[in-house]
């Protein structure tokens, strides 16, 4: 599943029949960073997402199940509408081994920060 | 499947039913040496996973969603394990 913003919607009269009533939606992949990558697609939509709103969409043969017990010839389809991202570095160095941590001061007076 | 690691968490209320219950992961995937590869995706959580935690990420839709327990549900990325140390023969990198 990907992160992706909806940018627009595509209308098309003749479609395959399973795909009637369904909205397509223009979706920019975006990376966590909310910042755009790749290029657009169409996706089926099994949320109601509207202009603008943070999703994410599954691709694949996956993207049919959203819209069960139709299964329309789509590969990828909108599944959540995301409120927030909750974000850590994604460069966060991994912590050294316990025999090469320093020992901590003793007069900083912080603690121990917890990871996670 | 992807080495990867966990870098945050999506809230979503407004999801497939399916989804619902899980934890829904932004996980980056990695090369071998650690460096990132490619962009970050999002996977659902079969394993109790959590931020900075070294994970498997399997991207197929099947895996993914058996591993999750939901079958026939629109899920292509899941969570499936920890990773605990990667081992390479000598000159592999």
């Amino acid at each position: 599943m990907y992160l992706g913003r909806v940018v627009g919607c595509v209308w098309s009269t003749v479609k395959n029949r399973s795909l009637e009533g369904q909205r397509l939606l223009v979706i920019q992949p975006l990376t966590p960073e909310l910042a755009n990558t790749g290029q657009r697609i169409v996706c089926t939509d099994c949320t109601g997402a509207g202009a603008g709103e943070l999703i994410y969409w599954v691709r694949g043969r996956e993207a049919s199940y959203a819209l069960l017990p139709n299964q329309p010839p789509t590969d990828t389809t909108v599944v959540g509408i995301v409120d927030s991202v909750h974000l850590k570095s994604a460069a966060a160095p991994e912590p050294p081994p316990p025999a090469a941590r320093k020992p901590a001061p003793a007069a900083s007076g912080r603690k121990p920060s917890r990871k996670g | 499947m992807l080495i990867a690691r966990v870098i945050g968490e999506l809230v979503a209320t407004y999801k497939h039913p399916s989804h619902e219950g899980r934890k829904i992961l932004l996980v980056q995937p990695l090369n071998l040496d650690g460096t990132n590869r490619g962009v970050a995706v999002v996977a659902l959580d079969a394993v109790d996973a959590g931020v900075g935690d070294q994970v498997l990420v399997v991207t197929e839709g099947f895996c993914a969603s058996t591993s999750v327990g939901r079958i026939q549900s629109p899920i292509d990325m899941a969570v499936i394990g920890f990773i605990d140390h990667i081992e390479l023969l000598p000159g592999v990198s």
